[in-house]
């Protein structure tokens, strides 16, 4: 396993550069001299997220339960688990979405390669620049579909901003859309149908090249088609993104993903690989909820 | 389990005189005639004012100041007078409006205080305009020392008056924003002030902009303020800077009904209520169209 010192490639203190490559020399990570005990499952790459006896409170009640699990570089993993487990709010910690609501806490490590997400210093929004983020219904911006996928380049600032139209047609291009809508760039994305809609946002979440992509359960809001041409787009870029998706569809998890965690009340009960979670799951737990016994 | 091929017997009960229709049709009465009488009230009283005034509004009136002989009264500056003031009032109005709602939605805690003031901002727009006449009178010509029934005291009083209007519109305007898009700006990384610049409050700008015309609309209305901050009511030049003394349309119309003479009390006079109630119309017909302008535009 590599140490925390030399994944450390990502500052969330500075700016990087447009094509993602940081021109600054790397820093020595917050977690120096922390060890970080192997939790990937067998046979998989290098993780690039660490995530460290993790607690979570929305006020009094805790939501996650010590979670420890690694999250391995160019893959998916899926999070599934019964309504109300955590899914969606482990998800939210990686990008730390849930400082966005009141009276939330966490405790706990989680580190996007190396760097402590909920260090003394880290500005969440810094987090969320390297994160690109999907949601269960499709939220596009009532601006055209060109101004939607400029969205996250214009916030960045001028440096990104140089080369928007190149931006634009490569992420449109990514997520397999760019044929269907470059005729009516500079309609309104609101025209776009429901299937379209995510893919749209997915393609504004990569224009800014992300090292990671979250998908919060993508496919809920989509019918089956359309829901077919989104699992095909995941397993596209499972070749340069880490993705993790939040699934209530066990098949789609099976389907899509090459790790799978299985949640539940907020304790992560197994995580492995995913052919190994569906054929020969270790916890009777995991097998009921499986094989539909609940859940 | 073997279905029935027979036909089923009608249920019982879903005959019409089981359900009782016979309120349904009481209410839709009462609804009907209160539109009617809503509706022929409003009527009648332009058809007055409009037989009234006919005759009486044209080029000479509008172009004109106020005189002792009917024929050759105008309403000129006190036209000129509404407008500055109007003029005047926007930025403030809008600036102070807007900023408090983004605060009050956007930033502050939901904590007592936050709930407590915004019960407050909800109060205040009940206040009735000669209190904020008063307050216009002790804060800006007492405490500040400016001078009375000026154009600058005038647009500041009728600010104030207004504010609160504007605060709540924004912010309902504000609160109608789907949370789903903030979600997607902050998740792809913007910071709280470009959320609301670039998603919520160009989303929110059709309420805001009907919500501050409509208030607009009720400062030209107001006369008691104005009144309470000493503004004239015979002024026979139009401003020429905002320390200047002004009049209004209401004031102009409410001197007018003190005239003696009959041609004052129902030609002069109706021929200045049409003017001032083809500028408030004019006022929503704007609303309107702003609404619409921005509704279908996808910036």
């Amino acid at each position: 396993m590599v140490t925390a010192s030399e994944q450390s490639k990502l500052s969330f203190a500075e700016e990087p550069t447009g094509d993602g490559v940081l021109k600054t020399p790397p820093r020595p990570s917050l977690l120096q001299g922390v060890s970080i005990p192997e939790e990937t499952p067998a046979g998989t790459s290098t993780p690039v997220i660490n995530i460290r006896k993790l607690d979570f409170w929305y006020g009094r009640d805790q939501a996650l339960f010590d979670i420890s699990m690694d999250i391995s570089d160019r893959s998916v993993t899926a999070i599934i688990g019964p309504s109300g487990c955590g899914k969606s709010t482990l998800l939210r910690c990686i990008n730390r979405m849930n400082d966005l609501v009141d009276g939330t806490r966490v405790k706990g490590h989680l580190l996007l390669e190396g760097q402590d997400v909920y260090g003394a210093k880290v500005d969440p929004v810094a987090v969320r620049r390297h994160i690109g983020m999907v949601f269960q219904k499709p939220n596009p911006f009532p601006k055209t579909i060109f101004n939607n996928i400029a969205f996250g380049l214009r916030i960045r600032g001028r440096r990104y901003a140089r080369s928007i139209e190149e931006t634009v047609q490569w992420a449109l291009q990514q997520a397999y859309l760019w044929d269907e809508v470059k005729d009516k760039l500079h309609e309104s994305a609101t025209s776009l149908s429901g299937g379209q809609q995510q893919r749209l946002c997915i393609a504004r979440a990569l224009a800014t090249r992300p090292k990671v992509l979250l998908m919060d359960e993508p496919c809920s809001a989509l019918d089956p088609i359309a829901t077919g041409r989104i699992e095909e787009l995941i397993s596209q870029l499972r070749n340069d993104y880490t993705i993790v998706i939040v699934t209530h569809n066990m098949q789609q998890a099976a389907r899509v993903s090459e790790q799978t965690a299985f949640l539940c009340l907020g304790k992560l009960i197994e995580y492995g690989l995913t052919r190994d979670i569906f054929t020969n799951p270790k916890v009777k737990q995991t097998e009921d909820y499986i094989t539909g016994r609940f859940g | 389990m073997a279905v029935s091929q027979d036909t089923p017997a009608p249920a019982a009960g879903f005959t019409q005189s089981r359900v009782g229709h016979g309120k349904d049709w009481l209410l839709l009465v009462v609804c009907l005639l209160s539109t009617c009488i809503g509706g022929v009230a409003l009527f009648t009283l332009l058809a007055y004012v409009l037989v009234d005034a006919a005759g009486w509004l044209d080029w000479q009136f509008l172009t004109s100041t106020t005189s002792r002989f009917p024929e050759k009264a105008g309403i000129f500056p006190a036209l000129v007078g509404s407008i500055y003031m109007a003029a005047l009032l926007i930025p403030p109005a809008m600036v102070l409006g807007i900023g408090a709602a983004v605060y009050l939605t956007e930033y502050a805690r939901a904590n007592k205080l936050t709930k407590f003031i915004n019960i407050n901002i909800a109060n205040l727009a009940g206040v009735p305009s000669v209190v904020w006449g008063l307050l216009g009178l002790g804060l800006f010509i007492q405490l500040f020392g400016m001078r009375y029934g000026t154009l600058l005291v005038g647009s500041l009083t009728m600010t104030l008056l207004i504010l609160p209007v504007i605060i709540i519109a924004s912010q309902e305007a504000i609160k109608a924003v789907p949370d789903s898009l903030r979600q997607a700006a902050f998740g792809m990384g913007a910071t709280r002030w470009q959320t609301i610049s670039r998603v919520v409050l160009p989303r929110a700008l059709p309420g805001i902009l009907t919500g501050t015309v409509l208030s607009l609309a009720r400062a030209l209305g107001e006369t008691a303020p104005l009144i309470m901050i000493g503004v004239p009511t015979a002024v026979f030049a139009t401003p020429g800077g905002v320390r200047d003394k002004f009049t209004s349309m209401t004031m102009q119309l409410f001197s007018w009904s003190d005239y003696p003479q009959p041609e004052f009390q129902y030609g002069v006079l109706a021929a200045g209520v049409v003017t001032l109630l083809v500028v408030l119309l004019s006022l929503n017909a704007l609303a309107i169209y702003l609404r619409h302008r921005f509704q279908n535009r996808h910036g």
